[in-house]
């Protein structure tokens, strides 16, 4: 299966490279190069404007490509809402909820945020006045549900997780936080931007009430994100941005907003990157779903257990393959994962090293210097992990 | 693998170690926020040169290096010359120049990795903020 995905990505058949960063950016595949290039080629116009037939191309592949997401979300077109990329979708949700919020409110958020999950509600704490809680992490790297009722309390107003860890890799129980976040009336805002890349979502299901994610994770364009909301709470959410395309009628006393998702969209949006994204996901949603886990839990566990061989090797994450994406943090003593990453990056091997926007958990688990991250995808094979054990094994032997 | 960047000079500076003063007349702090670096630079001052300098990193062995080479070269300097220094240092790095004093040459290697730059950069910055200006 590995092979037959690789062969659609381009650069993948660059001899001697082996990436694997893909929780920072994934590949894309060439089928979505080209359906972005063929999109501006033919179709290049602005959408719900234009009268003439370049916009009406423009407009059938921009709804094309909603319909697509929303299949993919198991969700309706009217709750998908194009955005910038996944930071722009966090901060309009915390924003618009953000506007009914003060003093005697919380909002919880947790140790495994990313920056762009945590640092819009830090900010509006500071300017609404509520109290912020954070939900901890376990020693493992997983959230720390052990004791829920005394985080989420009936004064909470949204809880707002990662579906999956972009350092430790561990996948979120949302069903236990949704029921404990709606029993106290709470909104549930998930970042799911690490779990998308590796199959398709429901997240009403799920219990999510929010729920956004990047293209560029998800082997689509970059500048693209999706925040997907149920209808009747994105009803009821004030835009983030104002603009044209977003109003119902305008006057010189005021405007009304446009009902959901157009609200959202202020401005032009992103239309070529929508249309690639949704080739990305049709692409994504085409490959056999059970098999393309198993061969990423399969990677994951050969890529753990050559790290537990290393001599003086930390594993930061969850130690088996249950409730994990193939997303690997480690240590390593004595060397900083800046310079392990370069010396991997010297033998074609792409890691990330640092603390991954993700300082709170850094802080939580005592990992100042941050963790070099190594992170799968659906192109990623066994050479790749083989290659990149030895570069770090050799990699090590240059730095002690 | 690496070899040049990754030198037994570069690790010998790294591993000098390092140490904070307790009666610093002024400190300074910086973060490299990409990389997670972070570098304390105190500094008492006499006549308005440095007398003596200490700092605390945690960060990479290029910043650490950097930090030792900028400590080495800070006794004596003011302000303005450790701005200077900053200067060659930025220029060795970014436009090819050479190495005003021989311990810079180290950092030759680093030239290529633009993304490591602010790595050798920081500690000299910190020196730099550290130190009060006229």
């Amino acid at each position: 299966m590995s092979q037959t995905i690789r062969d659609a990505f381009p650069v993948l058949t660059r001899p001697g490279f082996h990436y694997l960063d893909s929780a920072a950016m994934a590949q894309v595949p060439g089928i979505v190069v080209e359906a972005v290039a063929a999109h501006d080629r033919t179709a290049r116009s602005n959408v719900r404007r234009g009268l003439h037939e370049l916009a009406r191309r423009a407009d059938e592949a921009y709804d094309g490509a909603r319909a697509t997401v929303a299949r993919f979300l198991n969700a309706t077109p009217d709750e998908i809402v194009f955005t910038g990329g996944c930071t722009l979708a966090l901060n309009m949700v915390a924003r618009g909820l953000a506007k009914d919020l003060g003093p005697g409110d919380q909002v919880v958020v947790s140790r495994l945020d990313h920056h762009s999950a945590c640092l819009p509600w830090m900010e509006l704490r500071d300017e609404k006045g509520f109290e912020l809680r954070w939900l901890p992490v376990t020693p493992e790297g997983r959230l720390d549900l052990s004791d829920l009722a005394s985080v989420i309390t009936p004064a909470c107003k949204v809880v707002s997780v990662p579906h999956a860890s972009n350092v430790t890799g561990a996948v979120s129980d949302l069903a236990k936080l949704a029921e404990a976040a709606h029993a106290c009336g709470a909104k549930l805002v998930v970042d799911g931007a690490q779990m998308v890349p590796h199959g398709r979502v429901d997240p009403r299901a799920l219990g999510a009430d929010f729920y956004a994610f990047a293209g560029h994770k998800a082997y689509g364009p970059t500048g693209i994100g999706v925040l997907w909301g149920r209808a009747e709470l994105l009803a009821g959410l004030a835009p983030l941005l104002v603009g044209g395309g977003m109003v119902g009628s305008v006057s010189e006393d005021g405007f009304t907003w446009a009902e959901p998702p157009h609200r959202f969209e202020a401005g032009t949006p992103p239309v070529a990157q929508a249309v690639g994204l949704a080739v990305a996901l049709d692409w994504l949603s085409g490959l056999d779903q059970a098999a393309l886990h198993q061969q990423e839990m399969a990677l994951t566990w050969h890529l753990l257990d050559g790290l537990w061989a290393m001599e003086g090797v930390r594993v930061i994450g969850p130690m088996g393959l249950e409730a994990r994406v193939p997303v690997v943090s480690f240590t390593v003593e004595g060397a900083h994962p800046h310079d392990l990453a370069h010396l991997l990056a010297e033998r074609g091997v792409a890691v990330r090293g640092g603390a991954h926007c993700a300082r709170p958990l850094m802080l939580a688990l005592g990992l100042e210097e941050g963790t070099v991250r190594a992170s799968l995808a659906a192109y990623s094979d066994r050479a790749d992990v083989d290659i990149t054990l030895a570069a770090l094994a050799e990699a090590i032997k240059v730095l002690r | 693998m690496s070899s040049d960047l990754y030198g037994e000079r570069i690790k010998e500076l790294a591993g000098a170690g390092s140490h904070r003063l307790h009666d610093a007349d002024a400190s300074a702090r910086l973060d490299n926020p990409l990389c997670g670096d972070t570098i304390v630079v105190d500094v008492m001052m006499a006549d308005g040169k440095v007398a003596e300098v200490g700092h605390g990193v945690k960060g990479c062995l290029l910043c650490k290096a950097a930090a030792a080479i900028a400590s080495h070269q800070a006794p004596g300097m003011d302000h303005a010359a450790a701005t200077r220094m900053l200067e060659q240092v930025s220029a060795l790095l970014k436009s090819r120049a050479g190495p005003e004093f021989p311990d810079l040459a180290v950092f030759v290697p680093v030239r290529p990795h633009k993304s490591r730059h602010d790595c050798v950069l920081l500690p000299f910055k910190a020196l730099v903020k550290a130190i009060p200006a006229a």
